[in-house]
């Protein structure tokens, strides 16, 4: 039996060699350390300090013990806006993921059309959250919008106004705004899955579904993993796109953790209890990348190629 | 493959960089963002004011923009040796900016503003000058202003703002043609208004307008009911931090009557998702799909600029807010602005300090900047102004506004503005809520009375 060969994309050898050039080369992430010092240890600290403080934004900062994380974690808003961050985290991966993966496996196919078809897919991802939550927003008018210019008495809702709507609306543009760019990173997977094991399994006789259940789904499982770990982190601190859309509402519908924070910091002044949601959101956020690499398994950074 | 060994580090940064962003942003950047594309002069200016020059920072939109750049455009030709030096920003983004640079110590030499519970928060934190005895030198200087525009300019009885610009009550706005295809009067007092609900909704016209998403826009009702139903002293208890001041029966009974209209209907389908900075609101009412409309007199001119020939054509109606029946308020009494107004930050220097008095003292209210605001249809807070209304299409409008500022007993300041900044945030959620009928008046009042005096 000949075994076509595969191709060495992957370099696992290099990775998994212990120190050796790994060590000489560890210089070059001086720059990246530093930044990451600067802009990401050093704020973080910063607001960690702060959260132990009382401070109106103008004044002085006096200290204040406990006294922020004592008012925030009493306050029934921030279970609320948890449980609300948590929904728009499930949600949006559940509709996203399945989309991203068929359209990415759709568009892997190698016809010049799909390339076309990629770009203008992607064309979402181009514009700016505040563009397409005021574009949304007038399409959504219910006196304005596209339901009553079109004259379709069922696109003639109120979107943003009632509660489940409102939310739903906004799980949707979230896809909308991001499936394009879990699209590319499932196309590039699928493009990476060696072809000799569908033309293996077109021998066996097997179907495009099976093949795509019995292959290409379980080769993603890396893929998957790092594409729900940019929307889970990513859906946890979505701001400015509800912030535009429904600015949390209609009440506190659709107030998520990271516009608790920013009503508390900007709108209310009071900058002690927003700091400690941002070292909420922080920790979740850990919590949940990790639990996404656990989920991954160890070895999720080595290739899953084998041969390879 | 080399995505996927360094799909670590992409992880790593990612899980604790993107919360970081957003932690970082709450930080707030402090570069000068310069607003100013929409057509003024604004040349910028770092922090607080070194040198000869002073800063001034204020909002772009027209017609206010020009009437602002034009004062600053005189003063600087008139003394080439002290000049203003400006930068304009969109509303909401001022907000936020003028706040953070405050506490940044960036501050300009002028800070803008809306007084009241704003200004207090800066008083607290020492950061704007005590004009009283400026205003004392120049007596016959404040004795030209509308007396009810210094009240939010004051605090702990001493006056830390200039009040500038014009006097905007809340109005109640009609459509006069929906009116008479429908057969219906102006109300005069609140069983009128749950009348013509009826009506209205008979005929498949919205009664009210309402740009709910923006919160405030529904808060002008509250300030309303609670004035007609139990005077000035009933929100006044609440301003000067009385306890359980919300539990007023006034109160109960204004934020009752409130939800009383919410279920029969009084506003337009999807209120709560419109938002009063895009204008749909005002849209909604010059295209006859509302009758009515309670708003800012502001509204004025961009329904007259936006409506085609609504204005000129003579279909909006307006009128102060009618009295609830057995009510104890009076019903010429108005609420909204009164001013705009201007501070010194205390961190500028004494030359940029200087500048900025010989700038409020020549140009702001004076006479070649009243004729400026009259001919936008505004009202400048000047006494005597509306000897200068004249006789064209915008006069009769003037002097209604000109009337009701003036011969208003009491001009309630906005209640998000007079109050500090912590407790209208609170206000304005409960605000949403109660209008979401998802709350009671007496939770409302519950809710609102934990922040009293915050």
């Amino acid at each position: 039996m000949t075994v076509p060969p595969v191709p060495a994309r992957g370099n696992a050898s290099l990775t998994a060699a212990p120190g050796g050039q790994g060590r000489g080369l560890a210089w070059l992430a001086v720059p990246a350390l530093l930044l990451f010092v600067a802009f990401a240890v050093i704020p973080l600290i910063g607001v960690f300090v702060l959260s132990f403080t009382s401070w109106d934004g103008l004044g002085e900062i006096r200290p204040a013990g406990f006294d922020s994380w004592r008012a925030v974690l009493s306050d029934p808003g921030l279970p609320h806006a948890l449980w609300v961050t948590f929904l728009v985290i499930a949600l949006s991966w559940a509709v996203q993921t399945p989309a991203s993966i068929l359209l990415g496996t759709f568009l892997a196919g190698f016809q010049r059309y799909r390339a076309v078809l990629s770009v203008v897919y992607f064309i979402p991802l181009l514009l700016s959250s505040a563009a397409i939550a005021i574009t949304y927003k007038a399409l959504l008018d219910p006196n304005f919008g596209l339901g009553a210019g079109l004259g379709i008495p069922i696109l003639v809702q109120d979107w943003l106004g009632e509660p489940v709507l409102a939310f739903s609306v906004v799980i949707f543009v979230v896809s909308w705004q991001f499936i394009p760019f879990h699209s590319l990173i499932y196309q590039g997977g699928v493009r990476q899955i060696p072809r000799s094991m569908y033309e293996a399994a077109e021998i066996d006789g097997a179907g495009r579904v099976r093949m795509f259940f019995s292959i290409t789904l379980p080769q993603l499982k890396y893929t998957i993993i790092t594409s729900s770990t940019l929307m889970v982190v990513g859906s946890l601190v979505f701001f400015d796109l509800i912030f535009v859309l429904t600015a949390g509402g209609p009440g506190d519908a659709t107030r998520v953790l990271a516009l608790e924070m920013y009503k508390r910091g900007f709108q209310a002044n009071l900058m002690g209890p927003a700091s400690a949601i941002a070292v909420i959101l922080v920790l979740v956020g850990l919590v949940l990348a990790l639990l996404l690499r656990r989920l991954g398994g160890r070895n999720s950074s080595h290739s899953q190629l084998e041969g390879a | 493959m080399e995505t996927r060994t360094s799909s670590r580090r992409t992880f790593l940064t990612l899980s604790m960089g993107v919360p970081l962003g957003a932690a970082l942003a709450a930080c707030g950047s402090s570069g000068p963002t310069q607003a100013g594309a929409g057509g003024g002069g604004g040349s910028t200016s770092g922090g607080g004011g070194g040198g000869g020059k002073a800063t001034y920072w204020y909002l772009t939109g027209q017609p206010n923009e020009g009437v602002r750049t034009r004062a600053v455009e005189r003063f600087n030709k008139a003394n080439p040796s002290s000049q203003l030096a400006t930068t304009t920003f969109q509303n909401d983004a001022f907000k936020t900016k003028i706040k953070t640079a405050i506490g940044a110590g960036e501050a300009p030499t002028i800070i803008w503003g809306w007084g009241g519970g704003g200004l207090r928060s800066y008083v607290q934190a020492g950061q704007v000058d005590d004009l009283t005895s400026w205003f004392d030198q120049n007596a016959a200087y404040k004795d030209r202003l509308f007396p009810s525009s210094l009240g939010a300019a004051t605090v702990d009885d001493k006056i830390y703002a200039v009040p500038v610009e014009c006097v905007t009550p809340i109005v109640l706005y009609y459509n006069k043609k929906v009116f008479e295809k429908v057969g219906a009067q102006p109300p005069q007092e609140w069983g009128d208004i749950m009348d013509l609900v009826k009506k209205f909704n008979a005929a498949g016209v919205a009664p009210f307008s309402l740009g709910g998403q923006s919160r405030w826009t529904n808060m002008m009702w509250l300030e309303f009911l609670f004035d007609r139903i139990g005077g000035p002293e009933v929100f006044k208890a609440i301003y000067d931090g009385e306890k359980n001041a919300w539990n007023n029966p006034a109160a109960i009974e204004g934020l009752t009557k409130m939800q009383e209209l919410i279920k029969a209907n009084g506003f337009v389908k999807g209120f709560s998702s419109i938002t009063a900075d895009s204008n749909a609101d005002q849209a909604l009412l010059y295209t006859g799909k509302a009758a009515m409309m309670l708003h800012g007199g502001w509204t004025y001119g961009s329904m007259k600029t936006d409506g085609g020939d609504f204005v000129t054509g003579g279909s909006l109606g307006y009128m102060n807010f009618p009295a609830v029946q057995g009510g104890k308020g009076d019903p010429s009494d108005t609420v909204g602005n009164p001013a705009q107004y201007m501070s010194i930050s205390s961190k500028a220097t004494p030359e940029a300090k200087e500048i900025a008095k010989k700038f409020f003292l020549t140009e702001m209210n004076s006479d070649a900047q009243s004729k400026d605001w009259v001919g936008t249809t505004q009202v400048p807070i000047v006494k005597g102004v509306d000897a200068q209304f004249g006789s064209g299409a915008d006069a009769p409008w003037q002097k209604f506004v000109y009337d009701t500022a003036a011969n208003a007993k009491s001009f309630q300041q906005s209640w998000d503005q007079a109050l500090s900044p912590t407790a209208s945030e609170v206000l304005l959620d409960n605000i949403a809520k109660l209008f979401q009928l998802s709350i009671s008046p007496q939770q409302f009042a519950t809710n609102l009375n934990e922040v009293i005096g915050k």
